[in-house]
C-alpha cells in the first residue's frame, strides 16, 4: 500500500519535473505545456507504451495531463475495437468525459458564486 | 555570461544605450537577458514536490473509491474529478494562484493545471456575460487541450484498426 504511493509521487513528479525544464528551457506558455504533454501521453499511449506507466504508477501516471491524452487514446481504441470506425469517433471522448463533465460544471458554478480575485503581486 | 535566446543580438548595451534598431526579435533577447535568472535547481524541486504530492493525494481518492467498490476504471476517473472539484474551489478562493506561483508545471501539468485553465478564465471574463464571456473563455486554454487530443486520438485508434494492431 506504502509503495503505492511511493511510486505515485516518484513517478508524478518525475512528470511534472520535465515539464519544469522544459519550461525553463523553452519559456513555453501553460497552454502550450499542456497540449505537447497531453499529445505526448497520447501518442506513447499508441505505442503500448503509456499503459504499464499507468499500471505500474497508479495516479503518478493518469493524474498529469499525459493521463488524460492515453486515456482519450485508450477509449477510441477499445471502442474501436467493438464498433469500428464509429468506435474510434465515440470511444475517447466518452471515457474522459467524467473530467471533462466535472470541469465544466463546477467551473461555471464556481464562476457565478465567487468574485475575481485582483493579483496581488 | 549572457545566454542566447536566439541568434540575435541585445539592441541595448549593457550602460543603457541604443545600438541596434529594436526588432520583434532582438527585443526578445533583451526581455530574456533583463528577466531575473530563474533559479532552475528551485523550480524542478518544487515542481517535483508539489507534482508528487498532487499525484499522491489522487492515488489517497484511489484507494478510497475503491474501498467504496467502484471499479478499477472508476475509481481513476472519480479520483481525477475529485481534483478537478477541489482545484475548482481553490480557484475560486484565489488559492491556487497561490500554489502554482511557486509550484510552476508541478501543478499546471497534472488534472488540477487543466481545471485551473477552465475555472480562472471562467471566472475572469463572467463580466463579459454568460455566452461570450463565462461560455466562451471557459475553453480558451482548455479548448486547444481538447481540440488536439480528441484529434491525435482518433487518429490513433484509425490506425490502429488499420495497422489491426
Amino acid at each position: 500500500m506504502l509503495l503505492t504511493f511511493v511510486k505515485a509521487f516518484l513517478v508524478g513528479g518525475t512528470i511534472c519535473m520535465i515539464g519544469q525544464i522544459v519550461i525553463n528551457f523553452t519559456h513555453l506558455t501553460n497552454g502550450k505545456i499542456l497540449v505537447i504533454f497531453l499529445i505526448a501521453g497520447a501518442i506513447l499511449q499508441g505505442l503500448g507504451l503509456y499503459q504499464p506507466l499507468l499500471e505500474f504508477a497508479g495516479a503518478g501516471a493518469s493524474i498529469p495531463i499525459s493521463g488524460f491524452g492515453a486515456s482519450l487514446v485508450k477509449g477510441a481504441v477499445e471502442a474501436s475495437e467493438r464498433n469500428g470506425v464509429i468506435g474510434a469517433f465515440l470511444g475517447g471522448l466518452q471515457a474522459t468525459a467524467l473530467g471533462v463533465s466535472v470541469a465544466i460544471v463546477f467551473g461555471y458554478v464556481v464562476a457565478l458564486l465567487f468574485t475575481p480575485k485582483t493579483k496581488k503581486m | 555570461m549572457t545566454k542566447k535566446l536566439s541568434n540575435q543580438q541585445n539592441p541595448i548595451s549593457p550602460d543603457g544605450k541604443l545600438t541596434a534598431k529594436i526588432t520583434k526579435d532582438n527585443y526578445k533577447q533583451y526581455v530574456f537577458e533583463k528577466s531575473p535568472k530563474s533559479a532552475h535547481a528551485k523550480n524542478m524541486f518544487w515542481a517535483f514536490v508539489i507534482g508528487g504530492l498532487i499525484c499522491v493525494i489522487g492515488q489517497i481518492f484511489i484507494e478510497i473509491y475503491s474501498l467504496l467498490g467502484f471499479s478499477n476504471a472508476d475509481s481513476s476517473g472519480l479520483a481525477s474529478a475529485t481534483l478537478v472539484v477541489i482545484t475548482a474551489i481553490l480557484t475560486g478562493f484565489g488559492v491556487f494562484d497561490q500554489i502554482g506561483r511557486f509550484a510552476g508545471a508541478g501543478s499546471t501539468i497534472p488534472i488540477t493545471g487543466f481545471a485551473n485553465a477552465v475555472v480562472a478564465p471562467a471566472l475572469e471574463f463572467k463580466a463579459e456575460g454568460l455566452i461570450y464571456g463565462l461560455g466562451a473563455k471557459m475553453f480558451v486554454v482548455a479548448g486547444p487541450v481538447v481540440v488536439n487530443g480528441v484529434f491525435v486520438s482518433v487518429i490513433i485508434a484509425l490506425l490502429t484498426l488499420l495497422i489491426g494492431g
